[in-house]
């Protein structure tokens, strides 16, 4: 039913502070904006100087070599660790001295590289625990059975299926999530992620472990949940169709400091690339 | 589509108990032939449902936030020394009111309450830690309230209440005497106020765990870190957890206190942590029904024993091993699988936990 | 100033029987990654064992200690492969209750074995008490045993993990089970030899601590064996000198906090300190950090 997606290069122009936009998102703030962002590890500088604009509804890339720092930089934006120096803005906000939960309602979700899905519980409980902030009522309505918990089951349960009907699993729902295959696993993460109603969404190798079939119906959702709700994507990839497929600007790091930005053309005809990627010429790559 | 979320297999748990309670009451009465209580099983009764109760919240903790404390028996004697002390405080000092069940609601309610306070104080520093290391903390948080209760010294006069820690000289009415514990408390406890306190227990839990609440304490025990990526309070959830649990053991302590003419501190040792852990662990982790059944069978089990006599508890410790290691073997328990797996299937279909 | 001498060299001896019991817990848990509560019941039959070879067998006391060691070694052996072994792939809750299942049985069997009464235990230290400063501080034989023994095990253990064959195969088991089993090392042996150790070594706490504490009851080895617990958590459990440490700090603060405080809180004191300990290092005095990986 998904057919292949079809990518139309995107006009990239410069952006009002650094780094580039995509032209239809100059005149909006950028969902996200870093500056100088870096962080050390006991001695080691794991990230340093790291640097990027993303527009409202731009789908960006963040590629690099193993070990490049690609993760780090996910656990910094979403402030599972506290960089040791810069700043990170979402929607305009300084994101200094929040922890995970601030900046996941400042509108920052993600998903994992290792799944971390609440495997023992249900589909839909998965969506519904994504929902927590969105429909919320209070626990003692709940203890209660009050009339608030009623209404509020319902808009979640409903809130749920209608998410998980993006990728066509609301039939799933009653299903014990840790049992789903692997592909499916990985878009439920994506669901659970998107029900946090997130302004920029964080993906950590969405198409890993994929087959290449599987990897073509992703590229068109995340261009669909882009289209539907509207919002950023920022994603770590290591499959090129994919990254160079999908993504309007690419940001590629190495030994943790970006080396290149730009277009997926720019980027595959940028020969520091090519060579962090291959290596030179007596190196293995 | 999948059904709206359904509560039927909470009813079932609820149903079961509301009958057993109907049973022992026709038992009680005499009613049934042939169908007679002992008088050790009689004085089981309410114990029973206070060993239900610490199960049934010891779970909340263990099972539903999955973290392993060792120190309830910590808030059950909060629990029971601030009941018998509000309960016999009123007592004393306004003689004239024959109002025992005013006292018993009252000793219940401050018993939780002081409990629920108990476990914010304790749930601060030992939430910060994971593991085996909140294991050990709440160990040491179960033996210091232990150690503590030992030097309290509360006397009514009149309509004062007076105390004082480690100075056992108070004028007055002795209501709680340091080591010596509580003594002359008024006997309030009934087998229907332990009923309805279960129903209380239960209605909380199984309530709260298939609520928003219930479910956010869930995803931090099975993903910490999914959980706080999603927006969930870690902190806030896991005290909720810590507290409500807290609170109703402090219920049960309160009602356990007042089934007994005196009480003191190591009543509620270490030994009774461990053992309401024993019944949660054999009902079944994070299984309420287990929780409920194994507190029954386990309390009237060394009763049973008795005439076996001196080697009753040592038959209790073999039948906990071997319960334990059959439990866990990988032959037995594909064997029951195997035997089961139709039944499974089908309660997996409803896609309910509690 | 002798007084609090004379408390804390008390202090110092106590702790030294944690200590030694502490090693058992931390080596156990370093290996297995399970809390054996059965540990301290071990603890109450090596001293029971001494004391019936005293009492009526009439053997003499280094005759009776190695007996107590032996039988105390063969039961850690036992125990572990009758109920802990099967359990090595079960929840970490599974393998607690099922020791919780063990420290019932070894206390119920003591109960019919030896009764309820208490025995007054007759100390095995054949040294009289040493006496300083004019008479003023009083060292007892215990003591001076005690502590002595316990630097003795240590340093043992320090160079049997750190030098020898098998040492090194506990350290590789406790760091990786897997790994160590791809590297040829026989795991399950391993184990079983850190249980013997540990065991031994209670067998040896078993009669320090009735040689100065002499009432000895079914009962008598649970709250030293919750104690060396928590020393053995204080000091980093897993680790050699944390136990050390653990184990005499834990002494010294209950001596001390008896002493000074008030003999009702002394316990209190304990487990106080340890609350603070691991809330300033969650992971013990001399224990190592853990990261999650995300």
């Amino acid at each position: 039913m998904t057919q292949k997606y079809q990518r139309i290069p995107t006009k990239m122009v410069p952006a009002p502070s650094h780094g580039i936009l995509p032209e239809r998102d100059v005149m909006e703030r950028p969902v996200l904006e870093t500056r100088n962002l870096g962080i050390d590890f006991g001695g080691l500088r794991a990230v340093e100087d790291f640097n990027l604009v993303i527009g409202k509804t731009e789908i960006a890339g963040l590629i690099g070599p193993n070990g490049a720092g690609k993760t780090t930089v996910f656990n910094l934006l979403t402030k599972v660790y506290q960089p040791t120096m810069g700043t990170v803005l979402i929607n305009g906000r300084d994101t200094h001295g929040m922890n995970t939960v601030q900046a996941n309602k400042l509108g920052i979700a993600r998903t994992f590289q290792n799944i971390r899905l609440f495997g023992n519980m249900t589909v839909e409980d998965n969506v519904r625990i994504g929902l927590h902030n969105q429909i919320s009522y209070s626990t003692a309505s709940g203890i209660l059975r009050l009339p608030a918990f009623w209404k509020g089951e319902r808009a979640q349960h409903e809130r749920a299926l209608d998410l998980l009907s993006i990728f066509d699993m609301q039939d799933l729902a009653g299903h014990q999530a840790g049992s789903l295959p692997y592909g499916a696993q990985r878009r439920l993460e994506i669901v659970r992620a998107l029900a946090t109603n997130p302004s920029l969404l964080l993906l950590d190798e969405p198409a890993a472990g994929m087959n290449p079939h599987e990897t073509e119906e992703l590229m068109a959702n995340i261009a669909k949940i882009r289209d539907k709700f509207k919002i950023a994507i920022l994603l770590i990839e290591h499959d090129m169709n994919l990254v160079m497929g999908i993504c309007e600007g690419i940001c590629v790091l190495n030994y943790g400091r970006i080396i290149a930005k730009g277009t997926p053309e720019d980027i595959q005809n940028n020969p520091v690339v090519i060579e962090a990627y291959l290596g030179k010429k007596k190196e293995e790559a | 589509m999948t059904k709206y979320k359904k509560p039927s297999r909470n009813f079932i748990t609820y149903a079961a108990v509301i009958l057993a309670f109907l049973i022992c009451q026709l038992a009680l009465s005499g009613m049934i032939d042939g169908f007679k209580m002992s008088r050790s099983l009689k004085g089981q009764l309410i114990p029973i449902c206070v060993y239900i109760v610490m199960a049934v919240s010891l779970n909340l903790t263990v099972g539903i936030s999955g973290e392993l404390s060792l120190g309830h028996a910590g808030f059950m004697s909060v629990g029971a020394f601030s009941g018998i002390l509000i309960s016999q405080y009123l007592l004393h000092a306004f003689p004239e009111a024959d109002l025992e069940l005013v006292r018993l609601i009252v000793a219940l309610g401050f018993g939780g309450l002081m409990a629920g306070v108990a476990g914010v104080l304790i749930g601060i520093p030992v939430l910060r830690l994971r593991g085996d290391y909140l294991a050990i903390v709440t160990l040491a948080f179960g033996e210091i309230i232990r150690n503590l209760i030992n030097c309290i010294y509360f006397s009514v006069e009149g309509r004062g209440l007076n105390f004082s820690f480690l100075d056992p000289n108070l004028p007055g009415t002795m209501l709680i005497n340091g080591p010596m514990g509580a003594t002359g408390i008024k006997k309030l406890a009934t087998f229907e106020a332990g009923f309805l306190l279960v129903m209380f227990t239960l209605i909380v839990v199984l309530n709260l765990i298939n609520s928003r609440s219930g479910r956010a304490i869930m995803a931090i025990r099975d993903n910490r870190i999914a959980a706080e990526s999603v927006g969930i309070n870690v902190t806030k959830y896991r005290m909720l957890a810590f507290v409500v649990s807290a609170a109703l053991a402090g219920m049960a302590g309160a009602l356990y206190g007042l089934n007994y003419s005196t009480i003191q501190a190591v009543k509620f040792k270490f030994d009774t942590s461990i053992l309401v852990l024993v019944f949660v662990v054999l009902g079944g982790i994070g299984n309420i029904r287990g929780s409920i059944i194994a507190a029954t069978v386990l309390t009237v089990l060394p009763e049973m024993l008795r005439q076996f006599g001196t080697y009753r508890m040592l038959i209790y410790a073999v039948v906990l091993i071997v319960v334990m290691l059959a439990s866990n073997n990988p032959t037995l328990s594909s064997m029951i699988n195997s035997f089961t797996g139709k039944f499974r299937k089908n309660s997996e279909k409803e896609g309910d936990k509690a | 100033m002798i007084q609090f001498l004379s408390y804390l060299l008390n202090g110092i001896s106590l702790g030294s029987v944690y200590a030694i019991i502490a090693l058992g817990y931390s080596m156990v848990y370093g290996i297995a990654k399970m809390l054996n509560f059965a540990h301290g019941d071990v603890i109450m039959i090596g001293a029971y064992m001494s004391f019936c070879a005293i009492q009526y067998w009439n053997l003499p006391p280094i005759l009776a200690i190695l007996l107590a060691i032996v039988v105390c070694t063969v039961l850690g052996i036992v125990i572990e492969r009758m109920a802990y072994k099967p359990l090595r792939k079960a929840t970490s809750l599974s393998v607690l209750i099922t020791a919780i299942g063990v420290s019932w049985f070894l206390q119920n069997i003591a109960l019919l074995i030896w009764g309820a009464n208490p025995k007054s235990y007759q100390s095995l230290v054949g040294f009289s008490a040493l006496t300083l400063f004019d008479g003023q501080l009083h060292i007892t034989g215990e003591s001076i045993v005690t502590i002595a023994a316990n630097i003795i095990i240590m340093i043992a253990l320090t160079l049997f993990t750190g030098k020898t064959k098998m040492g090194k195969a506990m350290r590789a088991v406790s760091e990786d089970k897997g790994a160590a089993e791809l590297m040829g090392i026989n795991v399950n042996a391993t184990i079983s030899m850190t249980f013997a150790i540990g065991s031994g070594l209670a067998a040896i706490a078993g009669v320090l601590l009735c040689s100065a504490y002499p009432v000895l009851m079914p009962t008598t080895g649970s709250m030293p064996g919750i104690k060396a617990f928590t020393a053995a958590v204080f000091g980093g459990i897993g680790s050699i000198p944390g136990a050390l440490i653990g184990g005499i700090l834990l002494g010294v603060i209950e001596i001390l906090g008896k002493a000074y405080v008030s003999t009702e809180l002394g316990d209190a004191l304990v487990f106080a300190v340890l609350i603070i300990v691991l809330l300033v290092k969650p992971t013990g005095l001399l224990g190592k950090k853990i990261h999650e990986k995300v």
